[in-house]
């Protein structure tokens, strides 16, 4: 708990609508994520867990109370502020993937640092190197189409990576993949976490995906309703 | 960086081949349109001023006036006659040569065959005026045209018609039902400034003409030589002079006849093109504009098939300039190549026409740089509002769109 604060939630509301259909997704939350964790986020269907994978990943901002990530208020940051925010330090994990259609792997790899202005050359190499450390050397050249779900899903990982960030933001990765393919991405990204320090924040639904995690945080009505650490094993 | 994005531009054009190219028919037309138009303007006027040059800078013609002068629109114009004639050949002092001429287009026949020729009936001056000599045989003297005499010169394309690579001197020709008797070929002259075939004539006595073909005594046209180093406006004030006093014009009445030189001719003839390229640059213009409209249109569905990677690519860091400056691309990039096309085709129709209608094919690098950068700036423009309306996308909404 001593851990450097990576991300901070103080009293964060979300709120959408107006008036009679007003939703509260998160209802004053408050948490602290340090540097390095791996943390699994769980709750019901409409619990705010999305809403606050958003916020976390500076995609969204709060309605009221404050974020600060890596010790900047994000929270009150215009969308190009963010969008380098986002560049240079968050990695994003979907549960569909969302790769570029009929682009190959490498290039899709490359993409995030395309935006940052990087040569061509370096690029590639960079984009090697997060294929291999996924698993996925002589790959490069395939298009979405041509990969199984679980390749497609090491190339988004590949892809949130080659930027070496600070954080990974994963919205149920495991969602779309069969029980074996689960577990062996939670393989992958629980490497990355020990060898790369990488901090992990992940959605899930199922607990055997979640016990990959060293801490679980329960929402509920957006609120936190549970936020457990795995006891460390000596 | 430029790169990535132009070849990003061309990736998604190449993945919708058809419907990229439906796109760009509006650009394509309204470009061809212009760069042909202009390149047959271009072709025509100098075709006319190398005309115009061949046939003497020193030549003015006289023709009765059409009522067209501010203000006058009562007046008739009076047709010019054997006195006007005279009055000149007596009083120009500064003419080489005074020449009139009568002009139809009638059917002539020789043996089984028949053409549609311009035939002219006029004087041995009018050779002289225009610099124009017999290549063999000879012309008609002046004995010839006052007796009436039914004897003719032709032109080079009427000799081929009939005779092929054979002498026609001496043979009998009948032009509108009048036999007439062939003593030369004239030099060739090839095609006028508006693809008129100079060459596709007969030229008889003046006299002969009206007696036998017009069937009155008019005169169309009175063709008058300055004298060398005599300028046209010095003669044609003396023209106007002579004609005024043998017409008994008023001196507040306004002359009821016209007097033009060479350069007064080619500048109506090349403003009468301009007017032509005006109104097919007004057809080309609402062409590129509906062009345009065509390139926003389907900009706009790339930008809605596209929102999940317009989701993707903000998520992972672009800026809305990056996006901006991807559509942006693309819609310039497509519509650069319509206009590429469209000056290819533009091209190659101004080529066939040229060829047709034998005038120079003058292409006009101005006028295609023109094309090119006007063609990249209705992708800009066009582009801009769905490029805008892309990178304006909330990140979270566009990775939810399905
Ligand atoms: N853009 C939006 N407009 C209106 N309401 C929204 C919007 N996004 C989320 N909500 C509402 O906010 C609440 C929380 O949604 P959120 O997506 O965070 O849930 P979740 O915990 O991720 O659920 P799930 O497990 O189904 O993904 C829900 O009631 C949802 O309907
Ligand atoms: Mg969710």
């Amino acid at each position: 708990m001593a851990r450097d604060p990576l991300i901070s939630f103080d009293k964060v509301w979300k709120t959408y609508g107006q008036g009679e259909a007003q939703v509260h997704a998160l209802s004053g939350v408050d948490m602290t994520i340090g540097r390095g964790e791996f943390v699994a986020i769980m709750g019901p269907s409409g619990s705010g867990k999305s809403t606050a994978m958003n916020i976390i990943g500076c995609l969204d901002t709060p309605t009221s109370g404050r974020y600060d990530f890596l010790g900047i208020d994000a929270g009150r940051l215009d969308r190009n502020r963010r969008a380098v925010l986002r560049n240079l330090y968050v990695g994003f994990v979907f549960q569909g993937y969302n790769l570029l259609p009929r682009t190959t792997a490498a290039e899709n790899v490359e993409l995030p640092l395309i935006y940052r202005g990087a040569p061509s050359g370096e690029r590639h190499e960079r984009a090697m190197e997060a294929l291999e450390q996924v698993g996925l050397m002589g790959r490069q050249n395939h298009t979405p189409a041509e990969l199984s779900g679980g390749q497609q899903q090491r190339v988004a990982i590949a892809r949130a990576i080659v930027t070496r960030p600070t954080l990974l933001v994963a919205d149920e990765p495991t969602g779309n993949l069969d029980t074996a393919r689960s577990h062996e991405i939670m393989e992958l990204l629980t490497t990355l976490n020990a060898e790369l320090g990488l901090t992990i924040v992940m959605v899930t639904h199922e607990a055997d995906i979640a016990a990959y995690a060293q801490r679980t945080i329960g929402f509920l009505d957006g609120r936190i309703a549970s936020d457990t650490r795995k006891l460390e094993v000596a | 960086m430029v790169w990535e994005t132009i070849r990003l531009a061309l990736r998604s054009i190449r993945r919708n081949v058809l419907r990229s190219f439906l796109t760009l028919l509006g650009i394509v037309i309204g470009v061809a349109a212009v760069i042909a138009m202009i390149t047959i303007g271009n072709g025509t006027t100098q075709k006319v001023r190398t005309d115009i040059s061949s046939l003497g800078s020193n030549l003015l013609v006289v023709r009765a006036a059409r009522p067209d002068r501010g203000g006058s629109t009562s007046f008739t114009p009076r047709q010019l006659d054997d006195k006007d004639l005279d009055g000149l050949r007596k009083g120009l002092t500064n003419a080489k040569a005074v020449s009139a001429a009568s002009q139809k287009s009638v059917r002539v026949v020789y043996a089984a065959g028949n053409v549609a020729a311009d035939v002219t009936g006029t004087d041995t001056d009018f050779f002289v005026a225009r610099d124009w000599n017999a290549s063999t045989g000879r012309l008609f003297t002046e004995q010839e045209v006052r007796g009436g005499v039914n004897v003719c010169v032709i032109g080079e394309t009427v000799r081929q018609q009939f005779f092929g690579a054979g002498d026609p001197d001496g043979l009998t020709i009948r032009v509108s039902r009048m036999g007439c008797r062939v003593i030369g070929v004239l030099q060739p002259k090839g095609t006028s400034g508006f693809g008129q075939d100079q060459d596709n004539v007969v030229m008889m006595p003046l006299p002969t003409f009206q007696r036998r073909i017009a069937g009155n005594r008019n005169i169309d046209a009175i063709y008058v030589a300055a004298q060398d180093g005599v300028s046209t406006s010095t003669v044609q004030e003396g023209i106007e002079t002579i004609l005024r006093e043998t017409r008994r014009i008023a001196p507040e009445a306004d002359d009821n006849f016209q007097v033009r030189d060479m350069t007064q001719i080619a500048d109506a003839m090349a403003s009468a093109t301009a007017t032509m390229t005006g109104m097919l640059g007004a057809v080309a213009a609402v062409s590129l504009l509906v062009g345009g409209i065509g390139i926003m249109n389907i900009m706009l569905v790339s930008v809605t098939e596209r929102t999940r990677e317009i989701g993707i690519r903000l998520a992972i860091g672009a800026h809305e300039k990056h996006i901006l400056i991807q559509f942006l691309v693309e819609a310039t990039v497509l519509s650069l190549l319509g206009g590429l096309i469209g000056i290819v085709l533009g091209l190659s129709l101004a080529g066939a026409a040229s060829l047709a209608l034998s005038i120079p094919f003058a292409p006009s690098a101005a006028v295609i740089l023109l094309a090119v950068g006007f063609s990249a700036l209705i992708g800009m423009v066009f582009g801009f509002f769905p490029a805008l309306r892309g990178a304006r996308l909330d990140p979270i909404d566009a990775l939810r769109h399905e």
